[in-house]
């Protein structure tokens, strides 16, 4: 399946616009590091936007003000957002279910409050113009195509990792805590250092797709830390197919490019369809793409 | 005469601002704990509904000529109707899922009241007027109160009196208090859950959208006026527990006072110190101040 991705990627770029797939490369890694969380874990974190953000100014400020090169600033970013995920980690995980959700929402709401008013950041405008520049001082970015090929690396390395989380025995014991928590904690596992360290790679790796779009689009703006975002990853997963690997990846592309899609046709109904879509999934629609398909294959082999 | 500096001329009033806000922290978490306490669900469309209410008043006033108080009556009556068709249609095939799923559905309802009233409005926001009985003020002495900061403050507590009341004191609420610990219990005596059930939804959205004709005439009625306030709200909620509901309404007047004195003392924090408080309350005492530890 890995492979096949990864051939899909590298044929991809001569058959749409690569400034598209970018955008739903960036995505779908945000989608699967929060769906690592969510559908693994059982945690819905509603405040995933401020990883997305945070990790995008870092990386923007770097390239643009002080000169880093691309690779270093995505690095730094992606730090800095899992430092912010072991704080966020720390405070949520101290209540569960409902509560978890409330608290991730205001931590990033917090977040949103400090960026806005934080020098650095450039307020409303955010910052524009952040420079491609040269990875590891050889390969120009500023090239679409050398861009894209980078991007999916980064995507395929994120998928990967998210991937081999899920098969470890770490991740097993995830599923062991989404689905009875109290009988993980009587087979002795250390219940809160599971959810942390779950948090940390899933915000760490949200932080490396935000720092990444940065880079790509040449810009970090308010938009990305508003709670909207975290709203609209939550929709990805939740289309794609919740606790599936390729789930939150076809979500990506799906409202990606659907807003691409309507963004000239209906104007600010945007919000109107995508709280519609919600709707639709939760009620009738709650294993996503994936899971349907999924359901279907397991329907047929079982019936025939 | 000086408090750190500050003089009680220039404190009072936003002390008042602060009971205002308070007033609505308290309004719309008490809304929210009692559709978590009977639905398990938490409502993110509780802000959606709190600026409906204050669009009905104001649509009202300019399309039909209803007046405030009316507005004060109608605004919670058609959101609580619109409230019943959400638990009825939407809400109650959720109940045997995960609690996570409510919060889903509303949040994507919240979406679609937000983006309706974007495109139809805009976001610069309409004014509302306050209506002429409660206009002006009266001096006390010490500082200028204007009638209608201080009537919404009366209104505000005195609605949250009256659910505490209808709650803690009259029999239908002890039957509520009942089947939000035993459904099933209370069911088998021969009470109907369900209809219990919507009609809590419906009250907690009519006391969002009562809380929003209160508030039309003092901000701009704006598409976006319930989605930033119930993240506040959110927080209010976790510092306080949705255990009690007097515990609600404290937590909600004492987190408004205090960001009246941040803006005071530290203008630069007053946006974001009801999530400090939150940060430090989690810190402390993890099940919130009046929370049972869940």
């Amino acid at each position: 399946m890995f492979a096949l991705l990864a051939a899909a990627g590298v044929i991809a770029p001569f058959l749409m616009y690569p400034t598209f797939l970018m955008k739903v490369l960036c995505f779908a890694l945000f989608a699967s590091a929060f769906n690592l969380l969510l559908g693994f874990a059982g945690l819905l974190s509603f405040g995933h936007a401020a990883f997305f953000c945070a990790s995008a100014y870092v990386c923007g400020y770097l390239c643009k003000s002080l000169g880093a090169s691309p690779e270093l600033g995505i690095l730094a970013g992606t730090a800095f957002a899992a430092l912010l995920g072991t704080l966020f980690g720390l405070l949520a995980i101290r209540r569960s279910g409902i509560y978890f959700a409330m608290i991730t929402l205001a931590l990033s709401q917090l977040v949103y409050f400090v960026e806005l008013e934080s020098p650095f950041t450039g307020g409303e405008d955010g910052l524009q113009g952040i420079p491609r520049g040269r990875l590891l001082g050889l390969i120009d970015l500023s090239g679409n195509l050398p861009m894209y090929f980078f991007v999916l690396a980064i995507f395929l390395a994120g998928f990967w990792l998210i991937h081999r989380t899920i098969h470890s025995p770490f991740g097993q014991v995830l599923k062991a805590i989404r689905e009875n928590e109290p009988r993980a904690i009587s087979l002795g596992y250390a219940v809160e250092r599971y959810k942390l360290l779950a948090f940390v790679i899933s915000a760490t790796l949200s932080g490396l797709a935000g720092a990444t779009k940065s880079i790509v689009f040449q810009l970090a703006s308010l938009t990305d830390a508003h709670w909207h975002m975290s709203g609209e990853v939550v929709l990805m997963t939740l289309v794609g197919g919740l606790g599936t690997v390729l789930g939150p990846s076809v979500g990506a592309l799906v409202i990606v490019g659907l807003e691409n899609l309507l963004a000239d046709k209906v104007g600010s109904w945007v919000t109107v369809i995508m709280g519609g879509i919600f709707v639709v999934c939760v009620l009738l629609f709650r294993r996503g793409i994936v899971g349907e398909l999924r359901a279907l294959r397991f329907a047929r082999r079982t019936g025939a | 005469m000086t408090i750190f500096g500050h003089s009680l001329h220039e404190l009072l009033p936003q002390l008042l601002l602060g009971l205002i806000n308070g007033s609505f922290y308290a309004v719309l978490s008490l809304g929210l704990a009692l559709i978590f306490g009977m639905l398990n669900v938490i409502n993110f469309a509780h802000g959606a509904q709190f600026m409906i209410g204050a669009f009905v008043a104001w649509i009202g006033l300019t399309e039909f000529g209803v007046n405030y108080w009316a507005a004060l009556v109608l605004a919670p009556l058609v959101v609580g109707l619109l409230g019943v068709l959400i638990e009825r249609l939407m809400l109650r095939r959720l109940y045997q899922l995960d609690h996570l799923y409510g919060l889903l559905l509303t949040f994507g309802l919240a979406l679609i009241a937000e983006g309706v009233f974007r495109n139809f409005y805009g976001v610069s926001g309409e004014s509302y007027d306050v209506p002429d009985q409660l206009r002006g003020g009266v001096n006390l002495g010490f500082m200028f109160l204007p009638l209608y900061r201080g009537w919404v403050v009366v209104a505000a507590l005195g609605v949250c009196l009256a659910v505490w009341f209808a709650i803690e004191r009259t029999g239908l609420g002890a039957t509520l208090r009942a089947a939000t610990q035993r459904p099933d219990l209370v069911q088998a005596l021969g009470i109907n859950v369900p209809l219990l059930m919507t009609l809590t939804y419906a009250a907690g959205a009519a006391l969002a959208a009562f809380a929003g004709v209160l508030a039309a005439p003092m901000v701009q009625v704006n598409p976006l006026m319930g989605s930033n306030l119930i993240i506040v709200v959110f927080a209010v909620v976790v510092i306080g527990g949705m255990g009690s509901i007097l515990g609600s309404i404290v937590t909600g007047l004492g987190l408004g006072l205090v960001e009246a004195l941040t803006k005071v003392y530290y203008p630069e924090a007053s946006a974001v110190v009801i999530f400090l408080v939150m940060v430090i309350v989690l810190l402390v005492r993890p099940a919130g101040l009046f929370g049972r530890s869940a």
